[in-house]
């Protein structure tokens, strides 16, 4: 069965085009691609991908313009019916700001742009986003970004522990994220936001395959589903 | 109607641009700065008509984001 799997491109995404490329290496299929002007997803969809860059020039804030898009309306009435989303970095940020997700993205505490690869624990490897990892492995992902200081209160913060919706925690010291958190799922676990980019890690001539593990993660849960 | 939205972070989420500021007040020269906090404003041009519940939905759904963000809003009166 082929897995139907779109990447929404915003005005100033730049990392579409590596994530498409990431989902069709693991799952043989070529992903559609959307216009963040479309208004609606293409039909039957597996899984839907928001990727990293800087939507709309990250004014007002990083991700907000594109949450109000056209096609993120489309992208939340399909998560809230159960299509996974998967967004990386900005994709992150829009997932955010479109409350798909608790918390928000600031500023680095540091204030620097921070890119390098940095260790991630796998904090839940029982989600669909997630099952090929190794629960508590140590894993290495690049990271690119200038706001990815993850930011929730308190209780909620306990709230997604609770449930084991801190999918991955950095490993040392990346942005000043309250308890280095690096991804969080949403209750019904469809969604997945995280500000490193597997899809720059899809085999070793990039630098790494860890993120590798994440899409075929997917691939596994919903084509055997 | 000219109105301004000014935008603050929460009281109790770290400001680090205005941590940022703070030291670069301190180096200039400048004691007794207790706290620097970083916000935006943003100024409004509107219709007449537009309703006090129509600016809050404004602010609420675009202009701030609640997770992290109060706004306050003032009317200018037109000249």
């Amino acid at each position: 069965m082929a897995f139907r799997a779109a990447v929404v491109t915003f005005p100033g995404s730049n990392c579409d085009r590596d994530l498409a490329v990431a989902l069709e290496k693991v799952s043989g299929t070529p992903a559609l691609r959307v216009w963040h002007g479309d208004a609606e997803l293409p039909e039957r969809l597996d899984f839907i991908a928001l990727p990293g860059g800087f939507s709309y020039g990250d004014y007002l804030r990083c991700g907000a313009m594109a949450a109000r898009s056209p096609i993120v309306r489309a992208v939340i009435e399909a998560a809230h019916a159960g299509v996974p989303v998967l967004g990386i970095c900005n994709g992150f940020q829009v997932l955010t700001e479109s409350g798909l997700l608790p918390g928000a993205l600031m500023r680095n505490a540091q204030l620097k742009f921070v890119c390098r690869t940095v260790p991630l624990t796998v904090e839940n490897s029982q989600s669909l986003f997630t099952g090929a990892y190794e629960q508590g492995a140590t894993i290495h992902l690049p990271v690119a970004h200038h706001d990815g200081n993850y930011f929730a209160d308190e209780a909620t913060l306990d709230r997604l522990e609770g449930e084991g919706r801190v999918a991955f925690r950095y490993g040392d010291a990346v942005n000043g994220s309250q308890r280095s958190i690096a991804g969080v799922l949403n209750a019904a676990g469809n969604v997945l936001g995280m500000m490193p980019h597997p899809e720059r890690a899809i085999e070793p001539e990039l630098g790494g395959s860890d993120g590798r593990t994440l899409f075929e993660s997917a691939v596994k849960a919903l084509v055997a589903a | 109607m000219k109105v301004r939205v000014f935008v603050s972070l929460k009281p109790g989420v770290l400001d680090p641009q205005g941590r940022a500021v703070h030291h670069a007040l301190e180096g200039l020269g400048f004691a007794g700065v207790d706290d620097v906090r970083v916000g935006r404003m943003i100024e409004l041009d509107v219709a007449d008509a537009t309703s006090d519940a129509a600016l809050e939905q404004m602010c609420q759904k675009l202009l701030a984001n609640m997770v992290i963000e109060n706004y306050r809003i003032e009317k200018l009166e037109t000249a």
